[in-house]
């Protein structure tokens, strides 16, 4: 085998990305080395199980995901805007806009939140580490050599380039040749099994170690929301899990499930595709509004509006998310029935959304508003929200899809809302938690700049799109020399390029604040608003959360504790606490099974058996693992309790 | 004053930029329909956009009343402006539950209904006696258009004439890939699938030359597969159907096969169809073209000159 059978050759950008790269890479590995950080980058990152540490990678990861896929969204813009240019050509477009779809979905939106909920929901519930810890790690673990592996193929291999939803028959082995359909595949799947694994744990989590007196009514609206989200992860990710597998077994073992030859059923593919697809679409979506709902009330110094509406509401919108996935293909030829039946269940969805808007709404009724960069993102989620939400709703009206269907009109509708909602409570979470994570703010006035950079350019580069839809451009579309489509199409290239000058602020932001931001002395940093209990914590928080775990019997009980002038910290009742080991195992077994998926993306089976072994004795091993971890003595925790509080 | 300097700034935005916008409907393609069916569907449109306008208009303001209004800082702010534990009230929390719910029924029954009438041929206008609907085959196969006449008996490749006035029905097929024909002037889209076959309806009524393009992503030269719809009076077309019956070549089963192969070709016209040697909308013919190109299907094509194709124009 040669060397460009594997590298891909022939294209100066990925040249220039190669380069940039192998340089990275090299002052990575050199500033490791020369300031010896190894043993303190295993030691405290790489084999850590603290829910917090793990939670600050996953978002750290996906923030290194949001540039690679803003860089991507980039391109995009470029030769949609000035089609003379040649910048890209079909094949290459199609495969960044595969590889940007699926990396915002898979790789950036849902780290991103699952990151949060993994620093927050213990501690909103008071409890001291995730119900299972050493899953935790290899959740972790797996969605990070997951996300690798699909981000090394533009260099090695090819990209995929059938979309990020893979329709058979093009991506099946006949019409998409090669790697690139595999890594797509294999990506997804080492990534979703760790998805599965956290909504598995999450939800034990939140069920089993809610702090004494926490009925699931008293509950922060994050963790309700993070629970209805673990719900919908652990219905809809077997079926992904089934449907890759399958497709993998046509592409790489000959199989005939999603064929055009054989009895293959390629139909099949979509269906099972959005049975999943459309679930997953609200696994970023409800998080998010649990994220606001926390923010606003937070801001608006006010308890939050219709409690109860608002986690029923989350409920019966997971619950329909099951039931209209047939909306993505209206188009199919399934007759008026079937079409009407979806179409109205569909249409549901928007009642329970609409509820949760007036919610908020009527959480800043008398409130008192402060307009932090939190709030600012929170409350620029709900105009531009709305303008997501109709045009779905305008979706959802089956006849009038036959219109819109695969226009530029669905790519603004799911910008509007993947954005509006997810992104923007992605930074507001962000912004709203980095004390917690960090020990300090982030700087509110670049921070603005940021926000007002990012909120404009978004709306000047998807608003157009709407009209682009209406005017017969289709999605996935690499040129645009139909003259009347250029003058929209450049204005959102503008606009995109000010959402990337938007996010480069934010990311400066970080650095910024790392270097110049006071470091925090309390728990509540936002001049004492916090209502739970992650801000009833010292900053930086001790390892073990929670040195005397509260009783809890209302919502938002920091409020009342701060009334009463309580802190959630007991000397008296001081026990030792025991805590699980640091452990290797998860990184090694998910780097085996990284390698096995590799051998099997070439389809070079010794290396795929090779790492599947390694990953099989890893688990072997684990069973007979007898480490119970250790226990925290009360002379320690006084110490650090003391200092942190500075009692 | 800083914050309300930017908060009305940005407020301002977005109905100005829908002025700016809304200025240019005239043109867009779908908001100007040009048969009975891309009229249902704009009717459609219309009726909703009224609903989601009195949305928007109402979340706005709601919106802007609640920030202006009970920012911290604002001048003359009473005591009564505060009230941290307000929390909920059953009657207003159920007037907004019905509302959206009636909204929704009432964008239910027109789409329902439009739903059921798209399923059959356009109805005639008053005084007009219907017409049995032309039947065309629309195939796919990678990256171009079979039309297939059987009534007359020809078939063209990449361009379709049609006559006004009288319901076109599709029978929508491919060859390979899964795409969809969509001519957004007459009206919205169906899939074309290997092994079956969907029906769609279209008609026009204004004479005119259109666009229509495979809308659904099939691969390299998805872009380039476009065609030009010349919609013409039942004289004309008859009068060029019997053209190209005469002075085009029969379609052989060779020449097909030709055409199967994976990549852009001109448009081109045959006085027969190629219905006689094989269904693709059957499950048996299904994997015809995959089975004979499987090698080309492999190579990347590299379809630089994609920009030069005629029938992307
Ligand atoms: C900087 C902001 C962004 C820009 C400028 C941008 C731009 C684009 C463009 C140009 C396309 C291709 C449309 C087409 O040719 O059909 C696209 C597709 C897509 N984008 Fe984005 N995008 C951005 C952010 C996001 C985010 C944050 C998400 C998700 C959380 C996202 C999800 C998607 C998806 C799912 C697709 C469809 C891919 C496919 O067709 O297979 N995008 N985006
Ligand atoms: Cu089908
Ligand atoms: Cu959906």
């Amino acid at each position: 085998m040669h060397i460009t059978d594997i590298l891909v050759t022939g294209e100066p950008i990925i040249y220039a990305a190669m380069v940039s790269i192998a340089l990275v890479s090299i002052a990575i590995l050199f500033l490791l080395t020369y300031f010896k950080k190894w043993g303190w980058l295993w030691r405290e990152w790489l084999t850590t199980v603290d829910h917090k540490k793990i939670g600050i990678m996953y978002i750290l990861s996906a923030l290194a995901m949001l540039f690679r896929g803003g860089m991507d969204a980039m391109m995009m813009r470029v030769q949609l805007a000035f089609p003379d240019l040649g910048f890209l050509d079909s094949q290459h477009y199609n495969e960044i806009f595969t590889t940007h779809g699926t990396i915002m979905i898979i790789f950036m939106a849902m780290p991103f939140l699952i990151g949060l909920m993994n620093i927050i929901v213990p501690l909103q519930i008071g409890a001291r580490d995730f119900a299972f810890p050493y899953v935790n790690a290899l959740s972790f673990w797996s969605f990070f050599f997951g996300a690798m592996l699909f981000n090394v193929s533009f260099i090695i291999g090819g990209s995929p380039d059938a979309g990020w939803t893979s329709y058979t028959p093009l991506s099946g082995a006949a019409m998409s040749e090669g790697p690139g359909q595999n890594f797509y595949l294999m990506g997804l799947q080492l990534s979703g099994i760790g998805t599965l694994a956290t909504g598995i744990n999450l939800m034990v989590t939140i069920l089993k170690m809610r702090a004494p007196g926490m009925k699931l009514f008293h509950m922060p609206i994050f963790t309700w929301s993070t629970l209805v989200t673990c719900f919908i992860i652990v219905f809809a990710f077997p079926i992904l899990t089934v449907a890759l597998a399958l497709l993998t077994i046509d592409r790489i073992f000959g199989a005939q499930f999603f064929t055009l030859t054989g009895e293959g059923l390629p139909m099949m593919w979509a269906n099972l595709f959005w049975m999943w697809g459309h679930p997953e679409v609200y696994i970023v979506i409800l998080p998010a509004f649990g994220i606001f709902s926390e923010i606003i009330a937070t801001f608006a110094k006010k308890r939050l509006f219709g409690y109860n509406a608002m986690v029923w509401s989350m409920i019966i919108i997971a619950l329909l998310s099951f039931l209209v996935w047939v909306h993505h293909f209206f188009t199919m030829g399934a007759g008026a029935f079937v079409n009407s039946v979806f179409s109205v269940s569909t249409m549901l969805i928007a009642v329970p959304t609409g509820v949760k808007i007036f919610n908020w709404l009527a959480t800043l009724y008398k409130s008192k508003i402060e307009f932090s960069v939190a709030m600012m993102w929170a409350l620029a989620f709900i105009p531009s929200f709305i303008l997501g939400g109709v045009t779905g709703v305008m979706l959802g009206m089956a006849a009038a899809d036959y219109q819109f269907h695969n226009s530029y009109f669905l790519v603004a509708h799911f910008h509007y809302v993947l954005i509006a909602g997810t992104v923007f409570a992605c930074f507001a979470g962000l912004v709203y938690w980095y004390p917690k994570m960090f020990g300090h703010k982030m700087n509110e006035r670049i921070g603005k700049w940021a926000f007002w950079l990012f909120f404009f350019g978004f709306h000047v580069c998807f608003f157009p799109q709407y009209f682009l839809g209406l005017d017969g451009m289709p999605r996935r579309l690499f040129i645009t020399n139909i003259v009347e489509w250029l003058p929209l199409n450049i204005i959102s290239t503008v606009g995109a390029f000010g959402m990337g000058l938007g996010f480069a602020v934010f990311v400066f932001n970080i650095y910024y604040s790392f270097r110049n931001s006071e470091r925090e002395e309390t728990g509540d940093s936002w001049n004492g608003n916090g209502r739970t209990l992650e801000w009833a914590t010292t900053t930086p928080i001790p390892y073990y959360n929670f040195a005397t775990v509260p009783y809890v019997d209302e919502i938002d009980p920091y409020v009342r504790m701060k009334e009463e002038g309580k802190t959630t910290y007991d000397e008296s009742k001081l026990e030792p606490i025991h805590m699980p080991s640091y452990t290797g195992a998860p990184f090694i077994m998910m780097a085996f099974l990284a390698l096995g998926s590799f051998g099997l993306i070439f389809e070079w089976m010794i290396v795929a058996i090779a790492g599947l072994i390694g990953g099989v004795i890893m688990m072997i091993l684990r069973s007979f693992d007898y480490d119970e971890g250790y226990h925290v003595e009360v002379d320690e925790i006084k110490r650090i309790e003391r200092k942190a509080r500075g009692l | 004053m800083k914050i309300k300097h930017l908060r009305s700034k940005w407020l301002g935005l977005i109905p100005l930029s829908l002025i700016l916008f809304l200025s240019g409907c005239g043109e867009m393609t779908v908001l100007n329909p040009k048969g009975p069916v891309a009229e249902s569907q704009y009717e459609l449109i219309k009726y909703s956009l009224w609903f989601m306008l009195g949305i928007i208009v109402v979340v706005f303001s709601l919106f802007a009343y609640m920030i202006i209004k009970y920012r911290e800082g604002r001048p003359g702010r009473k005591e009564s402006d505060y009230d941290p534990n307000l929390h909920g009230n059953t009657t207003i929390e159920i007037i907004w539950t019905i509302i959206p719910l009636i909204i929704v029924a009432m964008l239910s029954f027109p789409t329902v209904t439009t739903l059921f009438d798209l399923e059959k041929a356009p109805e005639p206008e008053d005084g007009q006696e219907a017409k049995e609907p032309l039947v065309v085959h629309a195939t796919t196969a990678d990256w171009k258009w079979f039309f297939s006449y059987p009534e007359q008996g020809i078939e063209t490749v990449n361009y379709l004439h049609i006559p006004t006035d009288r319901p076109i029905e599709f029978r929508l097929t491919s060859a390979d890939a899964m795409t969809a024909l969509w001519i957004p002037a007459l009206g919205g889209q169906k899939y074309n699938m290997a092994g079956m076959q969907t029906k769609l309806f279209l008609q026009a009524d204004e004479e005119g030359v259109y666009d229509g393009r495979n809308s659904n992503f099939n691969g390299e030269g998805f872009a380039a597969q476009t065609f030009k719809v010349h919609a013409e009076s039942e004289k004309q077309f008859e009068a060029w159907a019997e053209q190209i019956q005469n002075e085009a070549p029969a379609l052989t089963a060779e020449k097909y096969d030709e055409l199967l192969k994976p990549g852009l070709t001109d448009k081109d016209s045959f006085s027969s169809t190629h219905l006689e040697y094989i269904n693709h909308a059957s499950k048996e013919g299904m994997g015809y073209v995959v089975e004979n190109y499987r090698d080309l299907f492999k190579e990347k094509l590299h379809l630089d000159d994609i920009e030069q194709q005629e029938t992307f124009q």
